[in-house]
């Protein structure tokens, strides 16, 4: 097996809060391959959070290695983190954190403002990214100008415009309607097609399930990682939500109903609506 | 390269924030604003000021001197006033000896009541001069002759007078020839002066009557009254070799021993000037002191809003971290924006200052009529204005800087 692009071995973070000390994550190992898809599940206080700012050089943690392609990111200073930040990561924030005052294009070139990387080409890799998220057309909109989804699709567009290892998202559908929210994971499965390794940090089984790989953690340790077509709490989840969608669709379609009474023919609920 | 272009994104982003909150910028630059305004209208009016006061004395006597006799402080008791009057020996052989002066006259000032038939004008100011005085003084007579040295040896009862003069003692047009009565003497008079070119600094305004007569006339009609000299340069940059050739030759004359201090006072113009400029100095200073605390009003303004803009866009920040500024590049844009705002409300007071030296040079009949802002005016206000900028913005600026990403994000 090659090398992992993220590499993770009994990570500590620990809190001190007063007299009291909080373990938020308590020896996590990990390791994440070029090309995953990942989900990192897990309740509230968990230690998904703390886990997903140290993957994406926001914080250090207590003890424990975290090597991202061979560099030792958890031993890093201020400056060379926000360096890390700014080449390795892309951030996905669940409130997409853009730039009221700017258009679209001036926030997706915002990561390049602290880079002497693309010096010349800023603007045309900043259309070229808001391309790849489908909002070639919406360049010169400000934020309140665009819906919700486009909103989530400029901050793909700028996670994804220094061509970071990693585009880390954080609950990236929180704020979304369903709609939107398949429209957003509809992009990260395309993205995840062109080769760009993904991370999801979520609490929604169902934004999970577009992953290849669930690692769940409770009380800061990982207590389960399959694959997602492996995960037993993902396949129970899946099948239970299939059950009630069929119990809905046969409950809530007035036409079955009415084809139902017409008929009389009591045939088993949803059984002949999915085909 | 990087720099460079984020420190002009920097500045773009800082005015994009200061337009966005006119009246916020506004009022935070206040202080700054009244204090520019007021440190160039000031400057502005003592240098209208001294170009006045200048075109005064290059008027009215870059060539003079003067000097007097003097009783120094220890000598009180002693000396009499009497006995340190300058003489007309003295004031000879000055004429006679210092090379860097021209001519020389003598005065001696005494006010009488002078009348023409039945009118009657009482105090008026008579001045014993010799006939070089016409040539210090610059002013020659529009009617008649001027005195001469005949009029002077002879102590003729002659006398000049200016047209106020003639106004109030109701004088012919032409009043050469008539007689007035002064101290119970007949006067002649040889000829109509030239009114006094009138200067605001020198007891101007409105002029007075005047006779000019012959020094030793004067000095029979009153032979003790005070004696004083007044000189021209050959050019007005000698001032100090003929203060010093004066000083010599008086205190030759006087047989003073070196230890022994002055027994006159000589005053030449540059020393008039140099008071003045002692006194624009101080003044400056006084104004330099009332802007300095108005810049540190305007600089805790500053600091206070770029704090509020700090909390209110700690989101931002932990935006701008989370993509990869470092805590430099953070603190360098508060910074930028503190002095944007500073230099902004420094362009404003700047144009204010102007503005108010428009009307300062408006006011008809003042002195400030030459009111000019200098540039090293301008350029020193906006580098106080920067100054103030950096200094008060970087306690918010590091304060930015310092924030935790995490936290900034989480911020609400």
């Amino acid at each position: 097996m090659s090398q992992p692009l993220i590499a993770i071995r009994d990570l500590k973070k620990i809190y001190k809060m007063g007299a009291e000390t909080v373990r938020a994550l308590d020896g996590v190992d990990l390791d994440i391959f070029e090309n995953e898809f990942v989900a990192i599940m897990g309740a509230s206080g968990s230690g998904k959070s703390t886990l997903m700012n140290i993957l994406g050089g926001l914080d250090q943690p207590t003890s424990g290695g975290y090597t991202l392609r061979g560099k030792p990111v958890g031993r890093m200073g201020a400056s060379a983190l926000a360096r890390v930040r700014n080449r390795e990561i892309g951030f996905v924030f669940q409130t997409f954190e853009l730039l009221p005052r700017a258009s679209s294009l001036k926030n997706v070139m915002l990561p390049m403002l602290y880079s002497s990387r693309h010096l010349f080409s800023a603007r045309r890799r900043a259309k070229h990214a808001l391309e790849r998220v489908g909002l070639a057309d919406r360049s010169g909109h400000r934020p309140n100008q665009l819906s919700g989804g486009q909103r989530q699709r400029v901050a793909v567009a700028r996670a994804l415009v220094n061509d970071p290892s990693i585009l880390l998202a954080d609950e990236p559908t929180g704020n979304l309607d369903t709609k939107t929210t398949d429209e957003i994971i509809g992009l990260f499965r395309k993205l995840h097609e062109e080769g760009q390794t993904i991370i999801i940090v979520t609490h929604e089984e169902d934004v999970a399930g577009y992953g290849d790989r669930i690692v769940r953690l409770r009380d800061g340790r990982v207590i389960s990682d399959f694959p997602t077509s492996e995960d037993p709490v993902h396949q129970a989840w899946a099948r239970r939500a299939e059950e009630v969608a069929r119990s809905r669709v046969s409950k809530r379609d007035p036409v079955a109903m009415v084809e139902e009474a017409a008929t009389g023919a009591a045939s088993p609920s949803g059984a002949e609506v999915e085909p | 390269m990087i720099v460079i272009r984020l420190f002009i994104q920097t500045v773009f982003l800082a005015l994009g924030q200061i337009w966005s909150n006119k009246v916020r910028a506004m009022l935070t630059t206040l202080g700054i604003i009244i204090g520019v305004a007021a440190v160039l209208s000031v400057v502005a009016g003592l240098t209208g000021l001294r170009g006045f006061v200048l075109k005064e004395f290059e008027t009215f006597g870059a060539r003079k001197v003067w000097a007097w006799g003097y009783v120094p402080e220890d000598l009180r008791t002693s000396v009499s006033w009497s006995d340190v009057k300058l003489s007309p020996y003295e004031i000879r052989l000055v004429k006679d000896n210092a090379p860097s002066i021209d001519r020389v006259t003598a005065m001696m000032g005494n006010r009488y009541d002078v009348s023409y038939g039945k009118r009657l004008q009482r105090g008026v100011e008579t001045t014993g001069v010799w006939p070089d005085w016409h040539e210090i003084e610059g002013r020659t007579v529009i009617r008649g002759r001027e005195l001469s040295r005949f009029d002077d040896e002879e102590s003729r009862q002659v006398c000049l007078i200016n047209e106020k003069a003639i106004e109030e003692l109701n004088l012919p047009e032409d009043p050469t020839g008539e007689y007035l009565l002064v101290k119970g003497r007949r006067f002649l008079v040889i000829g109509v002066l030239e009114t006094k070119q009138q200067s605001a600094m020198f007891g101007g305004g409105d002029s007075q009557s005047e006779l000019i007569i012959p020094f030793n006339t004067q000095r029979q009609l009153n032979p003790y009254r005070w004696i004083n000299m007044m000189a021209q340069l050959t050019t007005p940059d000698v001032a100090d070799d003929a203060r010093a050739e004066m000083r010599f030759i008086l205190r030759k004359h006087r047989g003073l021993d070196p230890e022994d201090e002055d027994t006159f006072r000589i005053e030449v113009l540059q020393n008039a000037i140099d008071q003045f400029n002692g006194l624009a100095a101080g003044i400056t200073a006084v104004a330099g002191a009332v802007v300095s605390i108005a810049l540190l009003v305007g600089g805790i303004g500053i600091m206070n809003i770029m704090l509020v803009s700090v909390s209110e866009r700690t989101r931002e920040i932990g935006l701008r971290k989370a993509v990869g500024a470092r805590p430099g590049v953070v603190l360098m844009q508060f910074l930028v924006e503190a002095v944007t705002l500073c230099v902004a409300g420094g362009v404003v007071g700047v144009t204010l200052g102007f503005g108010i030296t428009e009307i300062l040079k408006a006011i008809p009949n003042s002195p400030m009529s030459e009111a000019v802002v200098p540039d090293w005016a301008v350029y020193l206000s906006f580098g106080f204005c920067g100054l103030v900028g950096v200094v008060f913005g970087m306690f918010p600026a590091i304060k930015a800087a310092r924030l935790n990403p995490i936290d900034a994000l989480r911020h609400d």
